[in-house]
């Protein structure tokens, strides 16, 4: 096999007393969904703003296509093409459609100045795509519906040419016909090979759209496993108890059988 | 994700002349209450109210906080506050006071009213404003001390720093070429103040023509021409009318003789000459499109807006909101200086007391003007027609002899007025933000 896109080794990250990440090792290839699956509390979100540059690591490496790469903040990440669509959308709500999507990578004319028409041409570009029933490109997001306000977070990680997605619960907001758009375009980025590291709290979800599952619980990684070569029923053991199936790869939180 | 009918990119038909013009309901709100309260003061005073006199007067009474309203807005679009103007408009002086009467004419034996004395007194005044205000924005984005509390320092510490720089004494008179900036020492003269007019005209009309043919280009739906038409129209009568009015307030004949005197020349018999638009509402003018531009234009304004509408998610995007918050004090520290020059050369000198209470006129200006303290939300105009309601009011009153104190307490009701009406509306409107 090719060597993984992104692999976070030995990842760890404390609040306090608390180890939200202890030792967590994960990797993921191209044209691959990676599932991040645990109860509330896990880790599972502050492991991935590791790799988003959101939260600096305590200890840990990350390496980008093999070669190790440094992370400390939401520029470098970007810098990697890596691109994040938020559990908590980050979105300023009193500006627009278009000045979010590009916020922090405006479109400037050739004397310096944001050109607006031009990001809102492109913003209707993109989301006649992603959801052509978006119309509100005048107004702050604040005004949207929990779907729109989706569209434009996801219409930013596409637009920028995502090599790498992180989508944290992308769907928690969505209505059924939003969530099966959000599913058809995690299979579609898959097939331009993207790789995605999706938290998703529906297993059901999770085997679905994902090719492999890292469980977590308790900060500490319980184990990995190909969703296809396990039931909903074993995921939910490991989420829930910390079990791992034969056909898994143990971590350090796996319940040690006796 | 399914829209309303109303929310359809075609143009929605215009029902009225004013959804057709896509006015901004606030500012208008605003020039309507600025024009009753003219209308009541005129009425009040027998028509004293609204001579080219009194409205000249009025302009120059406003530049000083009106520039400073400015750089409020983005100071509190940011979700922080500035109590410290005041204190630091008086260090500024003070310091351009000490240059221009003692730095330049004795320690540098340049004399009194040298021709480099001016420029280097303003330069010195925003250098200082500019390291103040960008010390202070320091303390509070890297230091993560509330902006309230850094400025609610700065405050005590500005305002006692002017004292000890000039020994609590007045220093004055200030160099000749900088009483310009004073208001009536220095104005454009008529002839000047229709060139004026001209261009403003001529780059207004230039950049609805831009907007529209960038909007056109893409594809957007625009309004109808004649409505394009009908706003520039509105634009073009406002600054014609506004320099009519400055041009009709008429230089006093003794004053007139001296001016030619001093130009070596005699005063022909019967001339009549207007003031014209005065050099401190100049200032202001420019500040004021550049400070629009900077907000509606620029990455910088963008990012202002963004991290007050969330600070999070400016920082998710890779915004560096901590240098954000420096830039935003230092430019509020450099519209100090500049307010600094407006209000001591209007006094043609530097006391103590000056710029006593500014904060508060300077906060309620920005406030009145729509400016939300909860962040991401004002405008550079709004927070000038602030300055100017404010002023009016208290001018006005002034006028019609109500004192001090009641005039003050005029003013509070209304700020507190301003912002219920403000909220009423957004909930009528449904506006969030
Ligand atoms: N900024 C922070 N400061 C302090 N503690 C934090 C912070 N962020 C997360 N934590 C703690 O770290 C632990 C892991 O949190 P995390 O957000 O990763 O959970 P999660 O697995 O994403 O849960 P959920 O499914 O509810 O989103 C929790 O105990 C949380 O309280
Ligand atoms: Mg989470």
């Amino acid at each position: 096999m090719t060597s993984p896109l992104v692999e976070m080794r030995d990842m760890q990250k404390s609040f306090g007393g608390i180890k939200a990440v202890d030792h967590v090792t994960i990797d993921l290839y191209p044209g691959e969904v990676v599932g991040v699956l645990g109860h509330n509390g896990a880790g599972k979100s502050v492991l991935l703003k590791m790799l988003s540059g959101a939260l600096q690591r305590d200890g840990g490496e990350i390496y980008i296509n093999g070669q190790k790469a440094t992370i400390n903040n939401p520029r470098d990440a970007r810098n990697y093409q890596i691109e994040t669509i938020y559990q908590y959308l980050a979105l300023a709500d009193n500006l627009d459609a278009a000045s979010n999507l590009f916020l922090g990578r405006e479109l400037v004319s050739p004397l310096g100045f944001v050109d607006d028409a031009q990001m809102e041409a492109e913003t209707r570009k993109i989301l006649a795509r992603l959801n052509p029933n978006f119309r509100r490109f005048h107004t702050p997001v604040a005004g949207l519906s929990g779907g729109q306000r989706q569209s434009v977070a996801i219409a930013r990680a596409v637009y920028f040419n995502a090599k790498i997605l992180i989508m944290d619960e992308p769907t928690a907001a969505l209505g059924v016909q939003e969530t099966r758009m959000v599913a058809e375009l995690i299979d579609q980025l898959k097939s331009e090979g993207i790789g995605i590291f999706l938290i998703d709290h529906d297993i059901h979800q999770v085997k679905l759209l994902c090719d492999r599952a890292n469980v977590m619980k308790n900060g500490q990684l319980v184990g990995t496993v190909k969703v296809d070569d396990v039931t909903e029923d074993d995921l939910l053991g490991m989420i829930i108890a910390g079990k791992c199936p034969a056909s898994a790869i143990p971590g350090p939180g796996a319940l040690q059988t006796a | 994700m399914t829209d309303t009918p109303t929310d359809a990119s075609a143009p929605p038909k215009p029902r009225n002349l004013f959804s057709a013009l896509e006015l901004d309901p606030r500012l208008l709100g605003m020039i309507g209450a600025f024009v009753v309260i003219c209308l009541i003061f005129n009425f009040l005073t027998d028509g004293r109210f609204m001579t080219p006199r009194n409205i000249f007067n009025l302009t120059i009474q406003t530049a000083s906080v009106a520039i400073m309203a400015t750089g409020m807005v983005f100071v509190i679009v940011t979700r922080n506050i500035d109590l410290s103007v005041g204190s630091l408009l008086a260090t500024c002086s003070a310091i351009m006071a000490m240059t221009q009467t003692w730095l330049m004419p004795d320690w540098l034996g340049l004399g009194l009213n040298h021709p480099a004395t001016m420029p280097v007194a303003v330069l010195v005044g925003i250098l200082a404003g500019f390291t103040i205000g960008a010390f202070q924005g320091w303390l509070i984005g890297y230091l993560t001390i509330p902006a309230f509390i850094v400025t609610l320092g700065g405050y005590l510490v500005w305002r006692n720093v002017s004292w000890h720089l000039t020994k609590g004494q007045t220093i004055g008179p200030l160099d000749e070429n900088f009483q310009l900036f004073g208001g009536i020492n220095g104005t454009l003269g008529e002839t000047w103040s229709w060139v004026f007019a001209a261009v403003a005209i001529a780059v207004s009309f230039f950049a609805l023509f831009r907007s529209r043919r960038a909007q056109v280009a893409h594809e957007f739906p625009v309004k109808p021409i004649w409505a394009e038409l009908v706003i520039g129209a509105i634009i073009a009568a406002a600054i014609l009318g506004l320099v009519a009015i400055l041009n009709a307030y008429e230089i006093p004949t003794a004053r007139l003789q001296r001016l030619y005197e001093a130009r070596g020349q005699v005063l022909p018999a019967g001339t009549i000459e207007g003031y014209g638009i005065p050099i401190s509402v100049l200032v202001l003018i420019v500040i004021a499109i550049i400070m629009t531009v900077v907000a509606q234009r620029t990455r910088l304004g963008r990012y202002i807006f963004a991290a007050g509408g969330n600070p999070e998610a400016a920082e998710l995007a890779g915004i560096n909101t901590r240098l954000l918050t420096v830039k935003v004090f230092a430019i509020m520290g450099v519209l100090c200086a500049i307010s600094a020059i407006v209000a001591s050369s209007r006094q043609t000198f530097h006391s103590n007391d000056i710029g006593t209470l500014d904060e508060l006129r300077v906060i309620a200006a920005a406030v009145i003007g729509g400016t939300a303290l909860a962040g991401g939300l004002g405008t550079i105009y709004g927070a000038i027609l602030g300055a100017l309601i404010m002023q009016s009011l208290q001018s006005g009153m002034a006028m019609v002899g109500v004192d001090a104190p009641y005039q003050n307490m005029v003013v509070g009701s209304v700020l507190v007025l301003a912002v219920f009406i403000d909220i009423v509306y957004r909930r009528r409107t449904g506006d969030k933000t």
